[in-house]
Parts: structure tokens; C-alpha cells; sequence
């Protein structure tokens, strides 16, 4: 069940629009931040109240690249490897991460703590190397600082 | 949250107009943003008419910081004027270009210099209401708007009958979820109906018909963020902040291998040489520049010897660039360009919407060549197979996005052809092979 929030989050989304459809990437990525990710009881959700067939938004959520329709971990990190990261050791960052999280491109580690994710180009170029810890931005990092963040969410993730 | 003294380190040859109240504390509240000038051009603009705001616009050489440059009074002197059609402001938040990060600090730390521009757009065309499309990433910029909104609407600057003028104008902000794709004006419309974001064919144009088959005009954030100063302080002043028909300043995202990187605020036409030393303070360890990208990655690379520049839209086309969105990326000596030329190429081929066949069968086998070439896998011909995929592309798709992938390519190809060369002989990188300093 999505819940009474969310619900008047859709609500007040779809009003904002002359045709309901409009609302349709915003009502998916609102439903994700609260259930983790997009259930099918999430897209007959959405299609009956913007009042589309669910083909029409199961077809939305293949184009949108931060639209999930599986769980990802509750510390999702996005490194960017574009050129400016690229050119100050993005890349490095991304292996670093993969190595200390024991975990590639689009994997979760299987207590379901980490995701990680090499994506194009943050907006971060002036704080270049940078990633986005779930809308997070994290940026001038360095090996060192990937491994105290890990420590820090390692310690909240489980709690 | 970004880091403020990452992006603003400032310099001495900075012109603040959209910068100027960054530094303020509390810089995005109402009452600060009132306090130094704010919401002065929408009273001025509401007093003045919407054709002697376009023309204000027009004649101020407000040119569109999105990246294409095109006049932004005159774009929005193509919407109809006697037509029985709700018309759209659409503010384009959906900054996605690599290398340009310009109008995070101008949501961040000045939300209601964006909105009072939007609601002077939306006066001079006759909408009614106004959407600010917001790249998914950026949802803590979506928080700080719809923040500002509500503070806009509770006094009076949004809404019904603003500032007693008769004038109803409603905004709202809209996010993306990831797609580089949707910062092309046809396709952010689709996405902003609800559809996947491909591009629509041209023409018609989206100030003719646009979201929901109404004229819309879609301009930057850093282009609307300057029309309440062109309005206040008038089209002369502004214009001659820059070059001719390249008017005002514009906000310049130094990145890469430079000492000083950081967003900064320059006159249009500030030589690209000067920007580099004096205000980025020249490439780390005293080393060499090799190549410069003027403005994001769509655009063809510079080589060190073409950094004589003035940075505006006509100069940079001048000599085979683009100034494009203002993402300046510094690259040193000790960097291959071939694994530039792969690195740009992945991005296109990752965010090409497979509309147009040229477009997605081209970046696609580009990734593949570059890939297999900085791999060692390298034959002499290759080069010029990687130049015959890019002319197949350019020119041949709806949006520019295939001329975007195509473009990079053939200046890197063609002016460090060297490189590639030395890859087939070593079959191997060359830069790769040598040992790289921390």
C-alpha cells in the first residue's frame, strides 16, 4: 500500500498539470524514494490516476536511467566517470568502490546496505571526482574518503 | 548541497550580475533576495509592456546559455500573438551536459532570481503558466524551489493579479529521472507530457507548438536568471557588459586539470588564455595544456595553440568550436586523447535515445572502435573509419545529439591523429605504458 503522504504528494503533483499524464516521471520517482524502488502496485497506481493503461508508464520508467524496478541498496552510490571526474581519477574512484564494497556496476552486496553504479555526468565538474550517495552529492573525493564513508554507513546501515 | 568554496572560489576579474548575490547569508530567502534589487525588473516589467520587454530582451544580445546561442528576444518574438491557445514558459533545469554545472549554484543560492525571470518570460509572451524542468539528480535544488515558490505565491509575485497588475502567472517545478536526452527542447516537451523523451521534427517550432500543442518558449536557467537585471538596468548596459552581439556576461565552469576550478562569472568574450592562467591559475604541477573543451562535450576540442580566443558564441564558431553551456575542461600533457575521444564517445552512445538510426547505430559503433583502439586492438585505418562513422551521423539526426557525438570525435581524430597512431605502433596506450604521478 502506497502510503496517506505519498498519496497527497500524487494528488498534488497531478494538479500542477492541464493533462494528468504529465505527472507520470515525477508520481514514479516520488513512489521509488518511499518504497525503494517501482512495485507493480506502484504502476497500476500511478497509470489509474493519471489515467493511462500501465503499459504506457512500464514504457516511461525503460527510458528514465534513475527510475528502478528493483530494489537497490539502501546507500546507492553513483560515481561519476565522465571527463572532468575522468580526469581527476574517477575511474579510480569507481574501481576503489567496487573493490572495497566487493560489488560491480548495477550490483547490490547481498545484505542489501550498498548499490553501486557508474553514471554520466553529475553537474559536479567543479568538485571533481563526485558521486551522489543516493541524492547526496559527495565530491573532491579520494580513496581514503570512499573508505570513511563506507565506514560511516556501514555503522548506519545496520543499526 | 554543493560545497560553496569549491564552486565560488572567486577571482578578481569576475563582472557579478547572476552571481551577485550568491555570497549573501541566506542568500535564497525572500526577504534577502528584496532587500538587494529582487523582484525590481518584474515591477519594472510589468509597468514597461510585453513588446518593450522582448525588445528590451532582444536588443540586450541576451543570447541562450543552454548551449545553441540563439537571440532570446527574438525566440520569444515567435510566439503568436493572437492565437486562442494557452501558452508555456518552460525553464530548461535539466543541466546534463558534461562539464557544465552553472545553474546548480544559480538554483542553489539564488532561487528567486531564476523564478522573477521566469515570470518576465512568461509577461512578455502572455503565458499563464510555467514549469522548471529539474534534472532528477538535482532533487535538493527541486526542495530549494518549491521553497522559493511558496514564498513567491504567499507574497503576491506569483498567482493571480501579481503586484496588482492584472497579470496571472503560476509556475511549477517538474523533475526529469535521468536522461541527457531531455535537455533538447523537443524532448524535454515529450518528457514534460509524460512520454518517453525523444525529439520531435522541426518545424514546427516549440514557440509555434510546443507542450501540449501550445506555443512554449524553453529557455536555460542561466539565460532567464538574466532578464530582471537586462529589464532593470536596460538592453545597453547589458550589451555592453560583452562582445558585440554577445551580450553580458556569462558563468564560465572551469574543470579538469586546472588549479583553481570553479564556476565564475566572466564578460562575454574574456579571452580563453586569460581564463586559464589568471583565473583558474594555470594546469596543476606546472605542466603543459594539451587540449581544451570551450563549452562541454558536444563541442570540438581546442588544441593548446588555439586558446587565443575571446570565449563568445561568434569567436569560438570562428575557428570550428562552439562556446555551447560554458563547461570548460582543461587537459594536460599527460593525458591520451584517444581515452577522451572513448570516454565522450560512451557517454553518447549510453544516452543516444535510438530515435534517429544514424545517432544510435553511430555512437554505438564509435564506442566500439575507440574502445577496441585505446584497448591496443588498433589498425591504421581505424581513424578514418572513426571519421567516416562521424560524417554518417552529423547532420543526420532530429536533435543534436548525434552532431554532439560526431563533433568531439573528428577534432579529436583529426587533431591528435598523432596519438592514435602511436597507439597502432606501441599496440598499446602510450600514455598508460609509462608510469602516472599521484
Amino acid at each position: 500500500m502506497l502510503s496517506d503522504n505519498l498519496k497527497a504528494k500524487f494528488d498534488q503533483v497531478i494538479a500542477r498539470y492541464p493533462v494528468k499524464r504529465s505527472a507520470i516521471v515525477p508520481l514514479l520517482l516520488f513512489a521509488q524514494d518511499e518504497i525503494g524502488y517501482i512495485t507493480d502496485e506502484a504502476i497500476e497506481e500511478i497509470a489509474r490516476r493519471v489515467e493511462v493503461r500501465p503499459i504506457e508508464v512500464v514504457e516511461d520508467i525503460g527510458y528514465y536511467s534513475m527510475l528502478h524496478r528493483q530494489p537497490v541498496g539502501k546507500y546507492n552510490f553513483q560515481v561519476c566517470t565522465n571527463v572532468s571526474c575522468q580526469l581527476l581519477g574517477g575511474e579510480e574512484i569507481l574501481d576503489h568502490c567496487s573493490k572495497r564494497l566487493g560489488i560491480g556496476h548495477k550490483q547490490t552486496t547481498p545484505d542489501g546496505v550498498f548499490s553501486l553504479e557508474e553514471v554520466e555526468c553529475l553537474g559536479a565538474c567543479c568538485g571533481a571526482p563526485a558521486m551522489q550517495v543516493n541524492y547526496d552529492f559527495y565530491e573532491n573525493l579520494t580513496p581514503a574518503r570512499i573508505d570513511r564513508l563506507i565506514e560511516e554507513f556501514k555503522a548506519n546501515g545496520k543499526a | 548541497m554543493s560545497d560553496y568554496q569549491s564552486y565560488m572560489k572567486g577571482s578578481p576579474l569576475e563582472v557579478k550580475v547572476i552571481s551577485g548575490r550568491f555570497h549573501l547569508p541566506n542568500s535564497t530567502s525572500i526577504d534577502v533576495f528584496l532587500a538587494h534589487d529582487g523582484y525590481k525588473g518584474l515591477q519594472k516589467a510589468l509597468q514597461m509592456g510585453p513588446d518593450a520587454v522582448i525588445n528590451e530582451v532582444k536588443n540586450s544580445q541576451l543570447r541562450g546559455r543552454g548551449g545553441a546561442g540563439f537571440n532570446t528576444g527574438l525566440k520569444w518574438s515567435f510566439v503568436p500573438k493572437n492565437i486562442d491557445k494557452p501558452k508555456y514558459v518552460v525553464c530548461n533545469a535539466d543541466e546534463s551536459e558534461p562539464a557544465t554545472c552553472k545553474d546548480r549554484p544559480l538554483m542553489e543560492y539564488d532561487p528567486h532570481q531564476l523564478i522573477e525571470g521566469i515570470v518576465i518570460a512568461g509577461y512578455a509572451i502572455g503565458a499563464h503558466q510555467g514549469y522548471i524542468f529539474i534534472r532528477g539528480e538535482y532533487r535538493y535544488l527541486m526542495e530549494i524551489l518549491d521553497r522559493a515558490l511558496a514564498e513567491a505565491y504567499s507574497r503576491g509575485y506569483l498567482g493571480k493579479n501579481i503586484l496588482g497588475s492584472g497579470f496571472d502567472f503560476d509556475l511549477a517545478t517538474h523533475t526529469g529521472a535521468g536522461a541527457y536526452e531531455c535537455g533538447e527542447e523537443t524532448a524535454l516537451l515529450n518528457s514534460l507530457e509524460g512520454l518517453r523523451g525523444y525529439p520531435r521534427v522541426k518545424p514546427p517550432f516549440p514557440a509555434v507548438v510546443g507542450v501540449y500543442g501550445c506555443p512554449t518558449i524553453i529557455n536555460n536557467v542561466e539565460t532567464l536568471a538574466c532578464v530582471p537585471h537586462i529589464i532593470l538596468k536596460g538592453a545597453e548596459w547589458y550589451a555592453g557588459l560583452g562582445t558585440p552581439k554577445n551580450g553580458g556576461t556569462r558563468l564560465f565552469c572551469l574543470s579538469g586539470h586546472i588549479n583553481r576550478p570553479g564556476v565564475y562569472e566572466l564578460p562575454m568574450g574574456f579571452p580563453l588564455r586569460r581564463m586559464i592562467e589568471e583565473v583558474g591559475g594555470g594546469i596543476p604541477g606546472g605542466k603543459n595544456l594539451k587540449s581544451v573543451i570551450p563549452g562541454g562535450s558536444s563541442c570540438p576540442l581546442l588544441t593548446a595553440d588555439e586558446i587565443d580566443v575571446p570565449m563568445d558564441f561568434d569567436s569560438l564558431a570562428k575557428i570550428g568550436s562552439m562556446l555551447g553551456s560554458g563547461g570548460v575542461v582543461m587537459i594536460d600533457e599527460d593525458t591520451c586523447m584517444v581515452k577522451v575521444a572513448q570516454r565522450i564517445m560512451k557517454f553518447y552512445a549510453h544516452e543516444s535515445c535510438g530515435w534517429c538510426i544514424p545517432c544510435r547505430e553511430g555512437t554505438t559503433w564509435l564506442k566500439a572502435l575507440l574502445d577496441r583502439f585505446h584497448g591496443g586492438g588498433g589498425s591504421m585505418g581505424d581513424p578514418d573509419t572513426a571519421l567516416d562513422i562521424s560524417y554518417n551521423i552529423l547532420g543526420k539526426s532530429l536533435c543534436p545529439l548525434g552532431d554532439a557525438a560526431a563533433m568531439p570525435t573528428i577534432s579529436i581524430v583529426k587533431k591528435f591523429r598523432n596519438e592514435f597512431d602511436e597507439h597502432v605502433r606501441l599496440g598499446e596506450c602510450p600514455f598508460e605504458s609509462r608510469p602516472v604521478a599521484a
